[in-house]
């Protein structure tokens, strides 16, 4: 069954320097909040794994948490780029940062391959791409039934995985809702995993027999953190701060304009500060 | 019809008709989306629209900012997870238009949104393919839309994120092999078929796969056509004028531009 406790003890005990870190949300429900607590507590040395590292990794990669980042898509959506992400690729600042660079379907297939117990994931993928040329962790296999080659990869299969939930019951189980991503597959691939919540209910009542969810027994840690994924957005809780993801352009161009933002947003502050974006639940209302 | 309509405008306009209401598209962000909605909101009402999130039949009212704002998922038929999406739906075949966008393509529109410069020590680090290698392979077609420049148009890549025609193709049978490249590495779907940018309608040539100018906008000349493009551009032997757009599709596009940019700004 999985723990509920605070944010800052789940990450004390479930993240620690050198693992590999995978904190998910396609755009929709990023553990900012989580991330925040990861900087705030000083991890060094973390192998960060995201499709979209989005801005929660422009800012471990500029507050100097990195050593490593395994992404497919690392920009700004509907802004432009992570200026932090490429002052670490192009500058070496603060520190080299050592990519491993994917598609987004074989990210998809390796989490699903983890999250499976499988060694690799194949795809009919990266057909006249030049990041094979780049990426050794992009390989081929043979079918042995059609002698059709295919690309494999890796399974991913995280030290820890930090996703945000819309809600979660008092056993721990979770339920994710919208648009779900890899969250999934990505808390069933680690090791140890970290979900924070808007809402911790006395009944879980998915809304329907399919809904998306993680039992406790498959969570180590639940943290209650409403407005956890601000910047981002928590489907049927609050929207995503378009405005704030248009504003990050400036604040992360420059060294000193991002260090005085995580001084003062990160550093001096603490998880229940976000309960200023949370929204109340509309799905929940009945 | 006399009224002044924007270079863009046109772009995003002709991009839209290039769309039908059969297709099944999968959408880019940024200019492919915008072009994907005014279809959907003019000649094309029934295309299914699908972005790389997982939503699936999808009706926005305001152009998302990223591929996964809320918005799409709210008017969308279902929506599934991010490895049902590229597994079942994009890799099962079932796309028959992806609409993509990049940051550079060069003669046979082969995109790069990785590096300018070396990979391992970039000069421009760029965010990367995402969707972009399995979507170029694996739709029916690809249809691409980005503004004419030399800095988006050039002779060579520095690398290849999205393979469209490869090397080109010959009806002769170069490189040893014979047929055309993609289908050399056993690719069974058509690649780019169009790319629209603000100033003219580019398609491959039948024989050599490189991107000859078809359509011409309204106003445009072919010295600017080549004066922003990085590779001596050939011109078909039938060139047409781009329709002007109609009253219809310049108010749908600039409704929706309005909206989104009022809610983005609030939000």
């Amino acid at each position: 069954m999985a723990r509920i406790c605070s944010l800052s003890q789940a990450i004390e005990d479930a993240v620690r320097d050198g693992d590999s870190v995978a904190m998910e949300g396609f755009t929709h429900l990023i553990p900012y909040a989580a991330g925040h607590e990861v900087i705030r507590q000083g991890r060094k040395d973390l192998f960060l794994i995201r499709m979209t590292p989005d801005l929660i990794y422009d800012q471990l990669i500029g507050a100097g948490c990195a050593r490593g980042m395994k992404f497919s898509w690392g920009g700004n959506p509907g802004v432009g780029s992570l200026h932090r992400f490429r002052d670490a690729v192009e500058n070496q600042w603060p520190r080299p940062l050592e990519i491993e660079e994917h598609s987004h379907a074989a990210m998809a297939n390796a989490y699903e391959a983890g999250a499976a117990n499988l060694p690799f994931a194949t795809l009919r993928g990266y057909i006249g791409a030049d990041l094979p040329k780049v990426n050794p962790n992009i390989r081929q296999v043979t079918c042995p039934f059609t002698g059709e080659v295919l690309a494999a990869v890796p399974a991913i299969r995280p030290d820890v995985s930090i996703i945000h939930a819309q809600r979660a019951d008092r056993a721990g189980n979770v339920l994710i809702e919208g648009i779900v991503g890899v969250q999934k597959e990505a808390v069933l691939a680690a090791r140890r995993s970290i979900v924070t919540v808007e809402e911790i209910v006395d009944e879980l009542n998915p809304p329907s027999p399919n809904s998306v969810v993680l039992p406790g027994w498959a969570v180590t840690s639940v943290v209650h953190v409403p407005g956890g994924a601000f910047p981002s957005y928590a489907h049927g809780y609050y929207p995503r701060s378009n405005a704030f993801y248009i504003a990050w352009d400036k604040i992360s161009r420059d060294r000193d304009s991002f260090q005085a933002w995580i001084r003062e947003n990160v550093m001096a502050a603490r998880s229940e500060d976000f309960a200023r974006y949370a929204g109340k639940s509309t799905a929940n209302a009945a | 019809m006399t009224h002044d309509f924007t270079a863009n405008e046109m772009m995003t306009i002709a991009a839209a008709r290039a769309l039908t209401n059969e297709d099944v598209c999968f959408v880019g962000i940024g200019a492919p989306s915008a072009a994907c909605n005014v279809a959907r909101l003019t000649h094309a009402p029934d295309i299914t629209l699908i972005y790389e999130s997982g939503t699936v039949g999808t009706k926005p009212d305001v152009l998302p900012l990223s591929i996964g704002d809320g918005e799409l998922c709210d008017t969308a038929l279902f929506t599934v997870s991010v490895p049902e999406m590229f597994r079942y739906w994009l890799q099962g075949g079932r796309i028959t238009t992806g609409f993509l966008g990049g940051a550079q393509i060069d003669k046979f529109a082969n995109l790069n949104t990785t590096v300018v410069g070396p990979y391992s020590h970039p000069k421009v680090r760029l965010p990367g393919g995402g969707g972009a290698p399995e979507i170029a392979s694996n739709c029916g077609r690809i249809f691409i839309t980005m503004a004419l420049s030399k800095r988006g148009f050039v002779e060579k890549l520095s690398f290849i994120t999205s393979m469209g025609h490869g090397e080109g193709g010959d009806g002769e049978g170069g490189h040893g092999e014979g047929g055309d490249h993609r289908a050399r590495l056993g690719m069974k779907t058509s690649g780019p078929t169009r790319v629209v940018t603000d100033l003219c309608i580019l398609e491959p040539d039948p024989q050599t796969r490189e991107l000859t100018v078809t359509s011409i906008h309204k106003g445009v000349t072919r010295e600017q056509i080549q004066e922003n493009c990085g590779w001596p551009v050939k011109f078909a032997a039938q060139i047409v004028e781009t329709p002007i757009p109609t009253d219809t599709e310049l108010s749908v596009l600039r409704d929706i531009n309005a909206r989104t940019r009022k809610a983005h700004e609030a939000a």
